[in-house]
C-alpha cells in the first residue's frame, strides 16, 4: 500500500516559447551532435594504446615471485589451494633441495580460465609467493593452453617485476637473506639471478657481485599462453 | 528555363539499348556498392557523434568492414520459422530491395555525355512521368514490409508492420503534394531532367536557382516525408527496437536480414538522390552547363549529384543520432494535422503566386511565412489526451477529494 505521504507530485517544467516551437529545439540538437563530431575522439585503442590506470591491488593474471636468488618462492604450504574458492590451483608438494625449507612446489598449476580473480590466493600466501599481477590480456588457442604451470607463472614474475615489483620488504633474518648463503651448483639447484632491482640489492645482500644475470624476458612474448610447454 | 532540344541534340533522342544496358549495370553497381558503404558510413557517424572512432579495424578507417559484414551475413544461419508462411516470407526481403533499386532508373545522374561521336544521356529512363514513376515505385515498399511483418507470424513482426503501413501511407500524401506543388514551381514538367533544367542559372549572377530557396517549406516536408518513408528515425517505429525486438524483420536472419538492411540504406541513397535532384539543382553547379559533354564534366557532374546526396545522407544519419523517436500517435499527429494541411496551403500558395506571375523571392517568403504559421499554431492545437492519462487524471481528482 503506498501510503499518500509517500507520493512526490513533480509539475512538469513550464516550457518557453522557443522550447514549445520544437524546430529550434531541434536545431540545437543538431548544432550539439555536429559538434560532437568533430570532437577530439576518447577511446583507447586498445592493443597499440593502453591505459595506464592500473592500480596496484588490479587482479589479472597470477604469478608466482622469485626470491633473491631466482628461486620459487613458494613453500608449497597449500594455503592457496586451500583458499581458493573456484578450485583453480592445484599444487604437488616436495622436499625442498634447499635447506631454507621444507617444502617446494614441483607442480603448480592455475587454471586460468576457471580462476575468478578474487585474490584470496594472494591473502593466504604466508610467503607473498603468489600475487596478482595487473596483466589481463592472455589469449590462448585450447583449454589446455590456458591451464598455466610452475614455468609459466614464473615467468609472467619475469615479464611484471617492473610492472609491479614485490610489494612486502622481504622478511629479514631468513636463510636466503644472509649474504654469506651460497647457492651451489650442484643437482637441482636454481641457477643465480641478479637481485631484483638496485633497492632491494641495497638492502639485501653485500656480497654477491658477480652473479650470472638473466636475460631479460621479450616483452613480445606477453600473451603467456603462447609459450610452449 | 526551357531546354532548347537544337542545343543539346541529345536531348531530343533516347540512347541506344546497349548504352542502356550499360548503363542500368554501372548504376547497379554504383548504387549496391554505396549502399554496402553506408553501413559503415552510419556507425561512423554514430561513433563520431558519440565521441568514439567507429570501426577501424578491418583495413584502413575500417574500410574492409563492409565486406566482413557481408560475409558474416552470407554465413549466418538461415531460419525460417516454423509457423511462418513460407512463400511470403521468402518474397518479402526480395520485394523490398527491388522498388528501393528501381526508383534510381529516372534520376538524372550527370547530364549527357559524349562518347565516341555519340550522345549518351546519363539516366537510365527518361520519362515524362518520372516524378510519378517514383512516387508511385516507392510506395510499392510498403507491401514488403507488411509481407514480412505478416508472413514472419510474431506478434512483433506483425505490429511493425502495422505500423508501417499506416505511417508510410500517411506520410505519402503529404509527399504527394509536396512534389505537386514543386511540379507547379518549376516547369509543369514531371520529368527529373526538365526539373533539373528548371534549376540551372542564378540569381543575381552567383546564387544557383535551386528549389530549396524558393521551396523551404516544401523542402522541409520532403525531408521528413522521406525520413518517415525509408523508416529513419526519428520515424522507425516499424522496427522499434526497444519495444517490438526489430520490428518486421524481427524473424528474418542471415542475409535476408542483410537484404532488409540493404533496402534501407538504397531507400536513404535513393531519396536523397531524388531530394538532391527536386530541391538542390541535381548535378548543376558553379561552373557546370548543361552544354559540357565532355566525360570529365560527366564525371564532375555525378561528383556533385553524389556530393549533395551525400550531404544530406549525412545529415539523415546525424538526426537519427539526434532525435528521440516520436510515439505514434505523434506521427500521426504530424502527418495528418501537421503536413498535410501545411502542403495543402503551400500547394494553394504557389498556385496563387504562379497566376499572379510573383518574383522569385516571394515564394521563399511566402513559404517562410507559412512554415512559421504551421509551427506556431502547432503550440495551440490540442494534444490528444490518451486513456492513461485519464485513468491518472481521475485518480488525481479522488486524491484530492479525499485529502484536501
Amino acid at each position: 500500500m503506498i501510503r499518500d505521504e509517500d507520493i512526490i507530485r513533480i509539475e512538469e517544467p513550464k516550457l518557453s516559447l522557443a522550447e514549445r516551437l520544437y524546430l529550434p529545439q531541434i536545431l540545437g540538437g543538431l548544432w550539439v551532435t555536429l559538434r560532437h563530431v568533430f570532437k577530439r575522439k576518447i577511446t583507447v585503442q586498445y592493443p597499440e594504446q593502453r591505459r595506464s590506470m592500473y592500480r596496484d591491488n588490479y587482479r589479472g593474471v597470477h604469478r608466482l615471485n622469485k626470491d633473491a636468488q631466482g628461486r620459487v618462492k613458494c613453500v608449497a604450504c597449500f594455503m592457496c589451494e586451500t583458499a581458493c574458492p573456484a578450485h583453480c590451483i592445484h599444487i604437488v608438494g616436495a622436499e625442498s633441495p634447499w635447506p631454507d625449507r621444507e617444502k617446494y612446489p614441483v607442480r603448480f598449476d592455475i587454471d586460468e580460465l576457471r580462476c575468478i580473480y578474487c585474490g584470496m590466493c594472494e591473502e593466504a600466501c604466508p610467503v607473498d609467493a603468489i600475487e596478482l599481477t595487473p596483466l589481463h590480456d592472455m589469449v590462448g588457442q585450447s583449454r589446455a593452453e590456458m591451464v598455466f604451470d610452475k614455468e609459466k607463472l614464473l615467468g609472467v614474475f619475469d615479464q611484471t617485476r617492473d610492472l609491479k615489483p614485490p610489494k612486502n620488504p622481504r622478511i629479514v633474518g631468513y636463510a636466503i637473506d644472509n649474504p654469506d648463503y651460497q647457492l651451489g651448483e650442484g643437482p637441482g639447484r636454481v641457477p643465480l639471478t641478479p637481485p631484483l632491482s638496485p633497492k632491494s640489492r641495497g638492502q639485501g645482500s653485500g656480497g654477491r657481485g658477480q652473479s650470472e644475470s638473466v636475460p631479460a624476458p621479450d616483452p613480445r612474448a606477453l600473451p603467456p599462453g603462447k609459450e610452449s610447454r | 528555363m526551357r531546354i532548347n532540344a537544337t542545343v543539346i541534340p541529345s536531348l531530343a533522342m533516347s540512347n541506344s539499348l546497349l548504352a542502356t544496358l550499360v548503363l542500368v549495370v554501372a548504376v547497379f553497381a554504383v548504387v549496391m556498392g554505396i549502399v554496402t558503404y553506408l553501413t559503415l558510413l552510419e556507425r561512423k557517424v554514430a561513433a563520431w557523434i558519440q565521441d568514439r572512432y567507429g570501426p577501424n579495424r578491418c583495413g584502413p578507417l575500417g574500410l574492409i568492414q563492409p565486406l566482413a559484414d557481408a560475409v558474416k551475413m552470407l554465413f549466418k544461419e538461415e531460419f525460417i520459422p516454423a509457423r511462418a508462411d513460407r512463400w511470403l516470407y521468402l518474397i518479402a526481403p526480395m520485394w523490398i530491395i527491388v522498388p528501393a533499386l528501381v526508383a534510381v532508373a529516372v534520376v538524372p545522374l550527370a547530364g549527357t555525355v559524349e562518347i565516341a561521336g555519340q550522345f549518351v544521356r546519363l539516366q537510365i529512363a527518361d520519362i515524362n512521368v518520372g516524378l510519378l514513376y517514383i512516387v508511385g515505385v516507392g510506395s510499392l515498399s510498403v507491401y514488403a514490409v507488411v509481407l514480412g511483418g505478416w508472413a514472419s507470424n510474431s506478434k512483433y513482426s506483425f505490429l511493425g508492420g502495422l505500423r508501417s503501413t499506416a505511417q508510410m501511407i500517411s506520410y505519402e500524401v503529404p509527399l504527394g503534394l509536396t512534389l505537386l506543388s514543386l511540379v507547379l514551381v518549376s516547369g509543369g514538367s514531371l520529368r527529373l531532367e526538365e526539373i533539373v533544367a528548371h534549376q540551372s542559372g542564378y540569381w543575381w549572377g552567383w546564387l544557383p536557382r535551386w528549389n530549396a530557396f524558393t521551396q523551404p517549406l516544401a523542402l522541409v516536408i520532403f525531408f521528413t516525408c522521406m525520413l518517415a518513408e525509408s523508416n529513419r528515425l526519428p520515424f522507425d517505429l516499424p522496427e522499434a527496437e526497444q519495444e517490438l525486438v526489430g520490428g518486421y524483420h524481427t524473424e528474418y536472419s542471415s542475409m535476408k536480414f542483410g537484404m532488409f538492411m540493404m533496402a534501407e540504406y538504397a531507400h536513404v541513397l535513393v531519396s536523397s538522390m531524388v531530394l538532391a535532384v527536386l530541391f538542390l539543382g541535381g548535378w548543376s553547379f558553379w561552373g557546370l552547363r548543361d552544354e559540357q559533354t565532355a566525360w570529365y564534366f560527366a564525371l564532375a557532374k555525378l561528383a556533385v549529384l553524389l556530393g549533395k546526396a551525400g550531404l544530406i545522407i549525412f545529415f539523415v544519419m546525424q538526426i537519427r543520432w539526434t532525435l528521440p523517436r516520436f510515439r505514434f500517435d505523434q506521427v500521426m499527429r504530424l502527418a495528418w494535422k501537421g503536413w498535410i494541411p501545411a502542403a495543402l496551403a503551400l500547394l494553394a500558395a504557389n498556385a496563387l503566386l504562379l497566376y499572379w506571375m510573383a518574383p522569385a523571392l516571394v515564394y521563399t517568403l511566402a513559404n517562410v511565412a507559412l512554415l512559421a504559421l504551421f509551427v506556431f499554431a502547432g503550440q495551440f492545437s490540442r494534444s490528444p489526451v490518451t486513456g492513461r492519462q485519464l485513468s491518472l487524471r481521475a485518480v488525481e481528482s479522488e486524491l484530492q477529494t479525499t485529502n484536501p
